[in-house]
């Protein structure tokens, strides 16, 4: 079977959701292929953080269906949920760190405490991923004692801890500068071309969305590099805009530059 | 204006309904797996130890500004030495339990507020659940657990410190016998007072605790919403020990004082 036909990641059949009288979602549907990403597009209010958070089952659909790894997620319980949890990472907008716990507890958070892997492993692990952001030395460190950009970094390798198979960025680059914005961006192209994590990446920062899209990085006798993505690669990199609680566009960026929706065009402008 | 008011009843039976179902929850939590130990002796120490000062001055002050008091009542009556059997009649009955409450309110609930709703708006209580955690069972259950141990404690200090400031009083001022005064401190207390004066911390303590959590899981708004989250704890909180001490008091005298 190939990878087009496996089984979708994330699956959202006619999905609707209001808060009162204001529609955010109106009958969304989407899936997103194992190994691939969704670059979620769209204006403030747009409901964009809202899928996330229907993909985590924080919130629950008004109507339709969710699927997470082939699972319902939208009529499991908490209890039920924290199984799929287990499977998915979220990076929340500003990082949502605990402040009361160091780097390294944030980091290890899951492991140290949902889990009975030995406090050596776990250490271990969070040098590992904190490695793998650039903060290796930040572990003692209290997120109060952070900038912005170590913050989300922090969140991503949080996020990244378990293993997940799917990671969630939720305006993982807003209120940043663009050069460190770019770092955000390259950890989140490493995750899905060196590690295959399944992701989608909420933003409204255009540049930063064309950036994850057009790029790739290549592990290169242990150093990675960052290069332009061959076109056939982009393929993998899906842009899903919305509009009016609708999916106003989906497919990959040489499709969205050239649409000639006016709508579409003024966005990008 | 009926509009409003239909609306302000909605708001409060939700709120209402919202706090009955964390109560549940709780109740869930208290007797199923997992429970975060080392975080309800953290919370021990923090609502515990932490409240001891301002729960040992606001008791001796008491105590002594209720000998103060009753002195002069006493004396009106020529019943100077039996000062006493007031104090420790006034503070383990009531005094005791419900000051404490209230200090504690004021340290503890608000603190509590703050800190959950601070989580709350930074979408920390998310980030929990994200990462497979209960705010429940991490957040609430521990602290409920701490407020409703430690406030039987802490009564019991505040009432030792409340008769000890009574003391000073009736000895140096009153000019009472320290023997008279300690006879009649014991002579004012019966085993059912000390029944009520230590069941009554146990319901504020829990009160008091659950609202805080309550509140503060359902603050939004940002920082301006942590800030109204906490008076309204406070306030609430306040409140319901209030209303708690009363109908506990009568529900505690028709069973104990019966005949």
């Amino acid at each position: 079977m190939s990878e087009q036909n496996a089984a979708p990641s994330v699956a959202f059949e006619n999905v609707s959701l209001a808060f009162d009288d204001k529609v955010i979602l109106d009958g969304i549907s989407f899936d997103l292929q194992p190994g691939h990403m969704k670059i979620v597009l769209g204006a403030s209010g747009a409901g964009k953080s809202t899928i996330l958070r229907l993909i985590l089952g924080l919130l629950k659909p008004d109507s339709g269906r969710i699927w997470v790894h082939g699972t319902r997620v939208d009529e499991l319980s908490e209890q039920e949920l924290m199984a799929v949890r287990a499977d998915l990472g979220m990076v929340f907008q500003e990082g949502a760190l605990f402040d009361s716990l160091t780097v390294r507890e944030n980091v290890g958070y899951r492991l140290y405490e949902q889990t009975r892997q030995p406090v050596e492993e776990v250490d271990r692990r969070v040098a590992e991923v904190l490695g793998f952001v650039g903060l290796a030395e930040y572990g003692d460190r209290m997120p109060s004692e952070l900038s912005g950009g170590q913050r989300r970094r922090v969140a991503i390798a949080r996020a990244m801890t378990a293993r997940p198979k799917i990671l969630l960025y939720d305006e993982p680059t807003t209120g940043l500068d663009p050069i460190t914005a770019l770092t955000i961006d390259d950890e989140i192209i490493k995750l899905r071309d060196l590690e295959a994590v399944t992701s989608i990446v909420v933003t409204h920062q255009l540049r930063d969305a064309f950036h994850i899209a057009t790029r790739r990085a290549v592990n290169g006798g242990g150093e990675v590099r960052f290069e332009p993505a061959p076109a056939e690669d982009q393929q993998d990199t899906e842009f899903m805009m919305l509009r009016d609680g609708e999916v106003a566009f989906e497919g990959p960026a040489a499709d969205l530059r050239a649409s000639a929706d006016q709508y579409l065009k003024s966005f990008l402008s | 204006m009926k509009g409003g008011l239909s609306e302000a009843l909605k708001r409060g039976l939700l709120e209402v309904q919202e706090y009955m179902r964390l109560i549940a929850q709780v109740g869930r939590g208290l007797v199923t797996r997992p429970i975060y130990a080392r975080d309800i002796i953290e919370q021990l120490d923090a609502i515990g130890v932490g409240s001891l000062t301002v729960v040992i001055l606001t008791g001796t002050f008491t105590g002594m500004v209720l000998a103060l008091q009753s002195g002069m009542t006493l004396d009106q009556f020529g019943g100077r030495e039996v000062v006493g059997r007031l104090v420790s009649a006034s503070m383990v009955k009531e005094l005791g339990p419900v000051l404490t409450a209230l200090m504690v309110t004021g340290r503890v609930g608000s603190g509590i507020a703050a800190e959950l709703g601070s989580m709350a708006v930074t979408d920390q209580i998310s980030a929990l659940r994200a990462l497979g955690a209960d705010p429940i069972r991490k957040l609430v259950i521990p602290r409920v657990v701490a407020g409703t141990v430690m406030l039987p404690l802490l009564t019991i200090v505040s009432d030792a410190c409340g008769i000890a400031g009574g003391w000073i009083i009736s000895t140096m001022q009153l000019r009472v016998a320290g023997s008279v005064y300690w006879n009649n401190v014991v002579q004012g207390l019966f085993l059912d007072d000390l029944w009520m004066g230590l069941l009554k911390p146990l319901a504020f303590g829990f009160v008091l605790v659950s609202i805080g959590c309550h509140v503060g899981l359902r603050t939004t708004g940002g920082t301006q919403g942590v800030g109204r989250a906490t008076t309204r704890a406070v306030v609430g909180a306040s409140v319901g020990v209030l209303v708690v001490d009363f109908f506990l008091t009568k529900l505690l005298i028709a069973l104990m004082y019966r005949g």
